[in-house]
Formats: structure tokens, sequence, C-alpha cells
């Protein structure tokens, strides 16, 4: 039987993404991973702001909260900080945590709360009509760049290394089955988790940009990117072009919650900080 | 029966709403720093986790207060503190509370403005942004303390009015009742009256987070619950499902400002000064009221009838009271320290019953005592 059904708020349906989008892909790899590590329903927390992929919480039978754009992550923040034992996932595009939410994903990785972001990047807002977003590549042709964007990129996994994420990991829709796995890594990590997923958007992006349809933009995932062990072997030359998947870093840090807790026994007389 | 414990404390008005605020079970607090509201997050950061409770400096204001809404929906009641810019990027998120039914408690310790303004100077300028500063329409409720008690008592009353109707509420200090030092007595515990979210009755399977039925304020279920909900900002039916039905849309949003309308009565408190008799009525809230009350009494001294009504709750606004207010007096003085919002108000409620005359200020100077008087001696001639 599938193990969809049991996640799936089915009155909500059918959703609102286009046909040959990949968020829908995404959706069923982070239900795989959820019933993989057994969470009971009533212990997840799904949070999103706004655009194409935030519309997911919306679909599942969690603890779900479509809020506002770009501040996902600080509302989760909240959620944690108040009740530890959640299970708190964030749902949220390019878009939405890189440039109206930026300061928030940098801030919520600085933290290291224990929280998994599943970062949808279809390289363009969507739900508005494409325009460029802070990881369009240059060059590349947006609503609001008909003459091709002239902004250079984030690297979000980088971005979340730097500022303090110890599990960061990149995926895509093409290899959706090793997607369940980064998902749950990232859910078991104790602290801030980015999951960067390269999600196809062939009706805003990939036609503006000629790149053919569902199926195409699949097969340009799968070769343009190189898993990290295979990535090892190559020189930077060699990889020049290329995106490599697959977990890229993870380390062990003080988490905040826990941190938070040795702050009241210290508040309480009960302990010192350690 | 146990003897009540009441402590006699020298307290700041910031403080004051520190103390309130433990005293009404507030357990989180999301903030950033600004003058003059400082205290409030200071005091917190010291205080909730002696309580078992949560404090967070967020990255920015809009954070802030997301992470506010965040905690309120797990069941702790939260708040944040801010002044004017930081209002101003409260706006959106606060906004989403108003829409999802989201108790929280936000203080903004008003100061001078527009943009930057006067950080340690006091002001009254931020009244209508409290009213309509989030797009859309909404239920407001503000209230607008006077004094080191009122503040302890009003913010109590704040976290009450937002968990009983499921709303933000905001709570107007200015510069001057925040940083003001009065003795106050501490009530004992049993003194204080606390009231708790109404929560769910039903099996989670027949739970409508947004029914529209007659109460107009649906039970809330906290998240981790077992009531497994959805919250978002679009329009939404009983169950929290997206809609842009037109006849489910217009249901909630009058059920949302309804909720408040049928129960003012009991959110609309002031305070009347010396009105029995007055021919000259003040209207003033906030620190302005306090040096109304000492015009009023030098008013008195010299053969003039003066009075003085003293609004906490500026919104919902106190229509029936002024209106009657407006006719049982000669003139009206509305004396605000902007340069003239809540006068509309007055002069909506009056209706054309008695004349309004304004005293205004906005230099970061407090209105005082002797400016109010003069206007009295002024209109009463």
């Amino acid at each position: 039987m599938s193990i969809y059904r049991k996640y799936l708020r089915l009155p909500m349906f059918p959703n609102i993404w286009c046909a040959g989008c990949g968020d829908g892909i995404v959706l069923k790899a982070l239900l795989r991973a959820i019933d993989r590590l057994q969470l009971p329903q009533d212990d997840v927390c799904m949070i999103s702001g706004i655009g194409c992929s935030s519309r997911l919480p919306g679909y599942v039978d969690f603890n779900t909260l479509h809020t506002t754009h770009g501040r996902a992550l600080a509302f989760a923040t909240g959620v944690k900080l108040a009740k530890p034992k959640m299970t708190v996932i964030v749902i949220s595009g390019d878009g939405d945590a890189l440039a109206i939410g930026g300061n928030h994903f940098i801030h919520a990785a600085r933290r290291n709360i224990d929280l998994t972001c599943i970062l949808f990047n279809n390289l363009t807002y969507g739900m508005t009509g494409g325009q460029y977003s802070p990881t369009t590549p240059s060059g590349r042709l947006a609503s609001t760049a008909p003459y091709g964007n002239i902004e250079a990129p984030f690297d979000i996994c980088r971005l979340a290394e730097a500022s303090g994420a110890t599990f960061v990991a990149r995926g895509t829709t093409y290899h959706a089955t090793q997607l369940d796995k980064l998902i749950a890594e990232g859910i078991e990590n104790k602290g801030f988790s980015l999951i960067e997923v390269i999600v196809q958007c062939p009706t805003i992006y990939g036609r503006k940009n000629r790149l053919g349809d569902a199926v195409a933009m699949l097969k340009w995932q799968r070769d343009d990117t190189i898993g990290v062990k295979a990535a090892e072997k190559l020189s930077p030359q060699e990889l020049e072009g290329k995106t490599v998947t697959g977990v890229l870093f993870s380390r062990s840090r003080p988490e905040y919650c826990q941190e938070y807790e040795k702050i009241i026994s210290l508040a309480q007389g009960k302990d010192h900080l350690g | 029966m146990r003897e009540k414990l009441r402590s006699v404390k020298l307290l700041q008005g910031n403080e004051a709403c520190v103390e309130g605020a433990i005293a009404a079970g507030a357990r989180f607090f999301a903030g950033y720093p600004i003058t003059p509201s400082s205290e409030i997050a200071e005091g917190l950061a010291e205080r909730l986790p002696q309580v078992g409770g949560k404090f967070i400096q967020m990255e920015d204001e809009i954070g802030a207060m997301a992470a506010v809404i965040g905690a309120s929906l797990t069941g702790l009641k939260s708040m944040t503190a801010t002044s004017g810019p930081g209002f101003s990027l409260k706006m959106e998120n606060l906004g989403f509370a108003c829409m999802t039914e989201i108790p929280c408690v936000v203080v903004n310790v008003m100061r001078g403005g527009p943009s930057t303004g006067l950080p340690t100077s006091p002001g009254q300028a931020d009244v209508m942004q409290a009213r309509w500063g989030t797009h859309g329409d909404h239920p407001t409720i503000a209230l607008a303390p006077a004094s080191v008690r009122d503040i302890f008592e009003t913010t109590i009353l704040s976290f009450n009015f937002a968990e009983r109707y499921r709303t933000p509420v905001i709570l107007l200090l200015d510069e001057i009742v925040g940083h003001l030092r009065e003795k106050m007595e501490i009530p004992d515990p049993s003194e204080i009256q606390v009231v708790g979210r109404k929560k769910p009755s039903v099996p989670p399977e027949e739970y409508l987070p947004y029914a529209n039925d007659a109460s107009d304020v649906p039970p809330m279920a906290n998240f981790g619950e077992g009531y497994r909900y959805h919250v978002t900002g679009l329009n939404h039916d009983e169950r929290g499902y997206p809609t842009s039905k037109p006849e489910v849309v217009a249901a909630q949003e009058a059920r949302l400002l309804r909720k408040i309308e049928r129960h003012r009565k009991e959110i609309v408190r002031f305070e009347r000064v010396a009105l029995e008799d007055a021919e000259v009525a003040i209207f003033a809230f906030g620190s302005t009221a306090r040096s109304a009350k000492l015009a009023i009494q030098l008013a008195r001294e010299k053969g003039v009838r003066a009075g003085l009504f003293r609004a906490i709750t500026l919104w919902p606004f106190p229509e029936e009271e002024i209106e009657e207010l407006a006719s049982r007096s000669r003139i009206l003085i509305v004396a605000e320290m902007n340069l003239g919002q809540m006068v509309y108000e007055v002069e909506r409620c009056a209706h054309g019953r008695a004349p309004i005359v304004r005293v205004n200020r906005a230099d970061g100077e407090p209105i005082t005592p002797d400016q109010i008087l003069e206007r009295i001696l002024e209109v009463a001639r």
C-alpha cells in the first residue's frame, strides 16, 4: 500500500503545482524520509513561507504553518524553542529563503537551532511569473532580466556552511531516492540542517530559457551534477560547470535549544554553565 | 487561609511591564534591541528562564514577531516589545497574527517620529499605526497605561484579552511612562486574574480551528498536542484550508471583526476624573493624562470646572462614552503628544455635540500641565 496516503490531506488536492514541476517529487521524498524515521505525525511541524514550494505544508497531515514571505525560519525558531520535542521542518524556496528571508537563513544556521530546512531551488520566482532570484545563474533570462541576468548567484550550501549549519547537503529531483536519505539524515542531525534540492521549473524558468520540457530538465540535472565522492577525484578544472551533490558538510556543535535548557538551570540555581 | 504576599517595590514602567508579563503567565519573548523599550527585553532575558520560560534576541524585528507567533502556536503565552521603527517592521506579521487568530502581546514604547525621529524622547504618534498599520481589514485591541501600576495591570489585561479573543493585543506605552519610576505594591498572585485560551473539547477529527460558530472565538489547539491542523495567512475556511470562495471569505472576515466588536463593553477601559460637574472635559491618555490630571486640579482652583476622560483602551475606541461626554460638556479638549491623531476619533464620536479644541506637541518634550491649563482657561473664558 502506498505510504503517501497516510500523510496527505486529500481534500486539499489537486495541488497548485504546474504539470512537470519538481515540487511533488520532493514532497514524496520528504514523506518517505519521515516514514522511514517513523516520526509520529503529532510531533512533526512543517513550516513554510511564500512561493510555489511553500504550499507544500498545506497538503500534508502534520502541524502545518504557512507563513509570510521569507519568514518561515523565524516562525520555526519560535516553535522549536517553545517546544523542542517537535521535529520542525522548514520548506522554502530560493527567493523566499535567500532574498527576503536571507537574514533569517544565516542566523538560524548561526544559532545551530535544530531545524531542517529543505530549500527548493528552481532558480526563479515561479509563482510570481519568473523574475530573477538570488540563485538565477548569470546570463539567464527572467521576466525582470529581459536582457539577461547580470547578478551572480549564491552558492546556497557554502552560505549555510559558512553561517554555521551542522549538516549541509544537495540533491536533485532527478536523484529522487537519494533525496530520501539526505532528508532523513538532515532530520536526524541535532542542529541546523540545510538540504538544497535542485528542482525543475519547466513552465516558467525552462520555457523562458529554452531548456526544454520537464524530462529534458531532469536529464540536465543528471548530466550536470556529480556525486561528492566522484567529485573528490576530479581537479577543479574538471569540475568546472558541474554541481556537486550528496552530503557536502557536517560537523558537531552545541544546539541552541539544548544550550537554552542550561540557561534555565542556571537561572533557577540548579546548575552552572558547564 | 494563607496571608497575601504583597511586596512594595520601586519600579520603572518598563520593569512593571516585565513583572506584569510574568504574572500574566507569559513564557516566551522574542525581541530586538531598541530604545526606549530595551529594558523590557533585558528584564525578560533575566526573568523568563527563572520561571522556565524562553527568551530569544532575534536577528531583526520581523523575525522577533514571527518567533512570538510560532511560540504562541505551541501554547506559550508570548510577547515582544519595540518602539516606533521596530513597530513599523512588526506590521507584516502582526497582520498574520490577526488573520490566523494567534494570541500575542506587542508592546510599543512610543518615541518621537517619523522614521528614526527622537529615540530617547517621548511621543504618542503611533496610535493610528496601532489601529491601521498592517494591511487589510482587521480588528485591533490597543491599551495605553499612564502609571507604573497601570502598566503592570494593563500588561496582564493585554495577555487576558489576547488569549480570550485569539488576537494580538498592542500595549502602547510612551517613553515617559516606560522610564518613569514609582512605588508600586505587587499584588499576591491569588489577587491576579489570569485568562488562558479556550481549548477544543471535540476529538481531533472533528476540530475546526476557524469554526464560524456562535461564539465567534473558536477554540485553539496547541501544536503538538494531537490536533493537526493548518494555519495560513491566506484567506481560509473553517478547517484552515486556503479558499477564495467569496461567501467563505466574507463570513470569516466578518467574524474576525465581530469577535472584538461584540465584546467592546468588556474591552473598553477608561478612567473618569472629576467629570460629574465638568464644563470643560479633557480627553487624554498615557503620560499626557498625568499632566491633564494636574491641569484640571489647577483649573478648579481658579474656578473652572474641568474634568478628565483618561482613555485606557484606545482601540476599540470608546465611542459611546465619548458621545456621552460630548453631550454633557460645554467643550472638549483633546491633548496628545502628536500633531493630531486621536482627535479625529473624538470628533467622529462627538457628533458635533460639543466644540473640540486641541493641545498638541511633537517636539520631544512632554505636554506640561501648564500647557493644558492655559488651554482650559482660554476656552473657559
